[in-house]
């Protein structure tokens, strides 16, 4: 049953088997979309036809590889641009909200608590057109009155951020909230009785014990927005970030250099846990 | 003190109050006011929720997305169970850390490229058919992508892994005790299973449905990718308002709707296990 108790062989290896075959299930995709990357072929199929780099680096008339493809490498910079931006954003008020939440007590907490974490529950597309519908307002209704035209409100870059941002730092407030209810607020309370101000409390005192919590906040909300489809779809102008580009072309004209650019993220994720599992096990 | 203490305050309300007024709060009630708009009038009106009600395909196709997603749901979980149960507390302590992380990896790739993905392996050139006419098991390729059984595969991959966080996250504190004294006093693996583990887990199974569920209603890529034509999904009608026919008074309803039908079943989930929505974030 458990590790403690004695199992049949049985029990035993028909649970791995199960298991064995969820954890397929589950690097399959992985491992084809990787796999068929390096396949001298212009169709993303089988049968294998020999090993070729040629969906990274080639220019010929019928096959561009990846850092070759100038729109490619264009929305990988925005989707790093828009990640980087927005992680930061998210961290800075994700933060905030987590000390306002887990620390002061005020009125209307408890409504506000609830819009922080509705983000959870309301699908990323709700979020998008909401947003698109409200900007769109306002930009129309600022224009009508001064005859100046928000740039930042029509639909690109910063409106994406936005919409990204908005459920970003509910991500980062549940994340430093779980840490700040470890924290022991005496350690404050000293501070402020040595003339500190409570900014300067925050500053010296919460905020360095909060760190692990900020950068693995700050790491879930960059790979929320370097992934984030369904929400950007509606706010994105004439720079496609790198979701938006890979489902234009997986719809209309896949070649094999999207599977070279997936095959970069899955190295780069798979780098990224095992150097997280390095440092859970040094600890 | 109290001045000092009053600044601290509103440094950290502001901006929070900022994000939560203008990009949460504003714009659902923007939603609510469009829904109830035609292009070009002033004055309220209900022709584009009557519309819905009228047109078979656009009501129709939101009963198949609650149901499916429902359906999604239990399947989650039914796959899922088993596998927290295993991470927690069968397999040797050693491995938890590493089988964790693989687990972690497709979500942090990306529903996209996992989608897709299927995509590939699916396809009538893909891996399972080429790998079956080679054996020489079937002559033409299986119909296995662009079907409802192909969009069920790809919405459950790219959920499940939200129902086993949950569910680990309860089993870890679950008392290895408990089981081997149920264990001793003669209880078969059902009764402890059914007795002890999910009663225990509950809270877990909650969060991890609730999550699934809205993933899974407000789905894109998953239908469209991987559905075939029949395959229509709620969202889908929604983004085509909004991107292919621009009525997006018409697609705020659809919003709206999709939002209302979705909370109502959060609700009653919650109501009937007796859980707060505070709680599924934790």
């Amino acid at each position: 049953m458990i590790r403690s108790l004695p199992n049949t062989s049985l029990y035993r290896n028909g649970y791995r088997f199960y298991v064995g075959i969820f954890f397929l299930f589950l690097v399959l995709p992985l491992v084809v979309i990787s796999v068929l990357a390096f396949n001298d072929s212009n169709f993303i199929a089988l049968p294998w036809k020999g090993f070729t780099f040629d969906w990274f680096f080639a220019n010929t008339d019928d096959r561009v590889g990846l850092f070759q493809d100038e729109d490619l490498v264009r929305s990988i910079w925005v989707s790093i641009v828009t990640a980087l931006i927005m992680g930061l954003l998210s961290l800075g008020v994700g933060t905030a909200a987590a000390l306002l939440f887990v620390q002061e007590k005020f009125r209307g907490k408890n409504f506000l608590y609830f819009l922080a974490i509705a983000p959870l529950v309301i699908p990323g597309v709700i979020l998008g057109i909401s947003i698109i519908l409200t900007s769109t307002q306002v930009a129309g209704g600022i224009e009508k009155a001064t005859g100046w035209d928000p740039e930042f409100l029509s639909p690109g870059f910063w409106l994406v951020v936005l919409g990204q941002f908005s459920f970003g730092a509910t991500y980062v407030m549940l994340i430093v909230s779980a840490r700040l209810k470890k924290f022991d607020p005496t350690l404050e309370e000293a501070a402020l009785s040595l003339k500190a101000t409570k900014l300067e409390a925050i500053r010296y005192i919460t905020i360095p014990f909060l760190r692990p919590a900020l950068i693995s906040g700050f790491a879930v909300a960059f790979l929320i927005s370097f992934s984030n489809f369904n929400t950007t779809i509606f706010l994105i102008g004439s720079d496609p970030t790198l979701p938006v580009e890979l489902f234009t072309r997986i719809k209309f004209s896949s070649t094999p250099v999207l599977n070279a650019i997936s095959f970069l993220i899955v190295v780069v994720i798979s780098t990224f846990a095992l150097v997280n599992l390095y440092l859970d096990r040094k600890k | 003190m109290e001045t000092k203490r009053n600044r601290a305050f509103y440094f950290v309300l502001l901006p929070v109050l900022a994000w939560l007024m203008i990009l949460i709060f504003i714009p659902h009630i923007e939603l609510l006011v469009n829904s109830f708009k035609v292009d070009g009038q002033e004055s309220w009106t209900l022709e584009n929720y009557t519309d819905f009600f009228t047109n078979r395909i656009y009501w129709m196709t939101l009963v198949k997305t609650v149901s499916y997603a429902i359906g999604v749901t239990i399947l989650a979980f039914i796959v899922a169970f088993p596998v927290a149960f295993y991470l927690t507390k069968v397999v040797s302590k050693r491995y938890v850390g590493p089988l964790t992380m693989l687990l972690l990896v497709p979500l942090w790739v990306g529903e996209l490229i996992t989608i897709y993905g299927w995509m590939i392996i699916l396809g009538d050139h893909g891996i399972i058919n080429q790998f079956l006419i080679d054996l020489g098991w079937i002559e033409k390729p299986l119909p296995l992508l662009y079907n409802d059984f192909s969009m069920i595969l790809g919405l459950l991959y790219m959920s499940v892994l939200f129902m086993i966080v949950p569910i680990m996250s309860t089993l870890e504190s679950l008392d290895d005790s408990l089981i081997e004294a149920a264990s001793d006093l003669g209880a078969g693996k059902w009764t402890i299973i059914r007795r002890i583990v999910i009663p225990y887990a509950m809270p877990g199974i909650v969060s991890g449905s609730i999550i699934v569920f809205m993933l899974v209603i407000g789905d894109y890529l998953a239908p469209n990718i991987l559905g075939g034509k029949s395959s229509l999904w709620f969202t889908e009608q929604i983004y085509n308002q909004f991107l292919s026919t621009f009525n997006w008074n018409e697609g705020a309803a659809f919003g709206f709707l999709l939002l209302l039908i979705s909370s109502l079943i959060v609700w009653i989930a919650l109501k009937v296990s007796g859980q707060k929505l505070e709680r599924v974030g934790s």
